[in-house]
């Protein structure tokens, strides 16, 4: 039950997007939501489709698999949708009930749906074209200048690595237990929410417990390891930039920095 | 001593730091020299103290009296207690639990990256430490997707990345199945023979102990017989004494014997067996 979560899961391959150095991706991702914040009309969207759609050619990554992560949150944007077309006050354009549809709120609506949409494609395309891991080297890098006020660069991207690690398992060992509390009578299916909250406790219970254990277990084998924090740590691939990331980051720089500027022509 | 790898001095370990009561002595004034070289099997029942007897080898663990010495490096010496883990690497029974990073040769890599190294040189130490446990092909997999034995030969080449010249492994074949033990076993043997590592087994499957150069015997905190394998299988009755099994080779020998076959006391393999038969 468990095999089908998926959040933005990464798609191998060896295009020059899956190549770039993560830290011009996170950076690019960044930039490409705050343009999407500033943006007020319609027509920068097309700019803003026309990028999501370049970045999908060049990666390779089938049309219907970016689609496929709209699917879990298609409800937000239905609702955000919904919310949007009947409560902006404005110019009346027909009603159902109490409910009145106006011409300000249709657009608002339009606009924000969309808004919605290109996030989620945007940010997914992220990960579907970058590992976990140099995700996580990528958040390391970006975050150390902070260091120095106290950011925990090495150790959130050390906790992101083992939690990434630790997912698939922990996954695997529900099942066992749910299998084995099934095979001794035990009922997760049925009955009404809160009857299956309750059943669910048995579950939840010797998963902690081997949870708690597995770090117990793993931090002694980091030590026997010689792990000692992010002190003088080096790494098997270093990230280093080359030319097709500062083409790509000037390029996104100066794309972007248009998108932000239509809204004050 | 320059052959002598890991001494261990009339040490005792206390658990548990609360009044007289709820204090367990895990290990009472054991003394131990491993040799360089050497393959050395330490067998025991559960709550025998040998798991201990591992995490105080490179100093996890401090005894509580007493001192132990790793190259000469005592391992109560806080500043030398990183060379002293590097010296002695440790493998652990879970091989789901020593497992950090989500690609095999990010894992493997992750102890000499902790030590520092050159990025170039920890590229050549995790090739060639996934090429001695014939884990090569698997390199960019994810750790989750490969059985037992295929996990903890990686944990394995995890702790060979790390050059050390004694392996200390505990129980590394208690949660695998016949083929992965089989896998660890020959991995074990590769390692002492073609790398010359010293290796410290501890084990409770005796058939793992008949290849040792020799086997302590843990009862209760304190070292029940020491010999080489010979020695010990032999040695039936004092064997079954301490709860612990023979070699099921052995123990036909033995019981034959009994029957009154004219058979050696000291059969370890079914070759043996066979010869004599």
């Amino acid at each position: 039950m468990f095999r089908d979560i998926t959040i933005g899961l990464y798609f191998p391959g060896n295009t020059i997007i899956h190549r770039l150095d993560p830290r011009i991706k996170i950076i690019i991702i960044m930039m490409f939501i705050t343009s999407l914040f500033f943006i007020t009309s319609f027509p920068p969207y097309i700019l803003i489709l026309a990028f999501i759609l370049f970045v999908i050619y060049l990666s390779k990554v089938p049309l219907k698999h970016v689609l496929k992560g709209l699917k879990p949150l298609i409800l937000i944007i239905v609702v955000t949708f919904l919310i949007n077309a009947f409560l902006t006050k404005g110019e009346e354009l027909f009603s159902i009930g109490p409910l009145t549809v106006t011409k300000e709120g249709l657009r608002q609506a339009v606009f924000m749906a969309l808004r919605l949409i290109f996030l989620i494609t945007g940010t997914s395309l992220l990960t579907l074209t970058t590992s976990p891991i140099s995700l996580t080297d990528g958040i390391e890098k970006l975050l150390s200048p902070f260091k120095r006020i106290g950011v925990p660069a090495h150790e959130l991207a050390m906790m992101m690595t083992i939690a990434l690690r630790f997912i698939p398992t922990l996954l695997e060992e529900t099942d066992k237990i749910m299998k084995a509390q099934m095979a001794r009578g035990a009922d997760f299916e049925s009955g009404n929410i809160l009857n299956r909250a309750k059943n669910l406790v048995p579950l939840l219970v010797p998963l902690f417990i081997n949870a708690f254990r597995r770090a117990d277990e793993l931090a002694i084998a980091m030590e026997a390891r010689c792990y000692r924090g992010g002190e003088n740590r080096t790494r098997l691939n270093e990230l280093k930039l080359d030319r097709k990331d500062i083409l790509a980051i000037s390029l996104s720089t100066l794309y972007f920095g248009f998108i932000i500027s239509t809204r004050y022509i | 001593m320059a052959d002598e790898i890991i001494r261990i001095e009339n040490v005792t370990y206390q658990y548990g730091s609360g009044g007289e009561d709820n204090q367990l002595t895990a290990i009472k004034d054991i003394s131990i020299s491993v040799k360089r070289g050497e393959y050395l099997v330490i067998l025991g029942h559960n709550g025998s103290g040998k798991s201990t007897l591992a995490k105080l080898m490179n100093g996890l663990l401090l005894p509580t009296k007493g001192d132990v010495y790793v190259n000469g490096m005592n391992t109560k010496d806080q500043d030398k207690i990183w060379d002293i883990r590097q010296t002695a690497g440790m493998v652990f029974q879970n091989p789901d639990n020593q497992i950090v990073a989500t690609i095999v040769e990010e894992d493997v890599a992750f102890g000499p990256e902790n030590q520092g190294i050159p990025p170039l040189e920890i590229r050549k130490r995790v090739d060639e430490a996934l090429r001695i446990v014939e884990m090569y092909e698997y390199k960019k997999h994810a750790p989750h997707l490969l059985s037992g034995g295929q996990k903890q030969r990686v944990a394995i080449a995890g702790i060979l990345a790390m050059k050390p010249d004694c392996i200390i492994l505990d129980e590394p074949t208690a949660m695998l199945d016949p083929i992965g033990r089989i896998e660890i076993i020959n991995t074990i043997k590769k390692l002492n023979r073609e790398e010359k590592k010293t290796i410290v087994h501890i084990t409770h499957y005796m058939d793992e102990a008949v290849e040792a150069d020799r086997i302590l015997v843990m009862e209760e905190g304190r070292i029940a017989m020491e010999g080489t394998p010979k020695e010990i299988f032999s040695q039936v009755d004092r064997i079954k004494e301490l709860g612990l099994d023979v070699p099921q080779v052995t123990e036909l020998a033995y019981e034959l014997r009994k029957e009154g076959f004219d058979i050696p006391n000291d059969i370890l393999t079914v070759e043996e067996l066979v010869k004599v038969l």
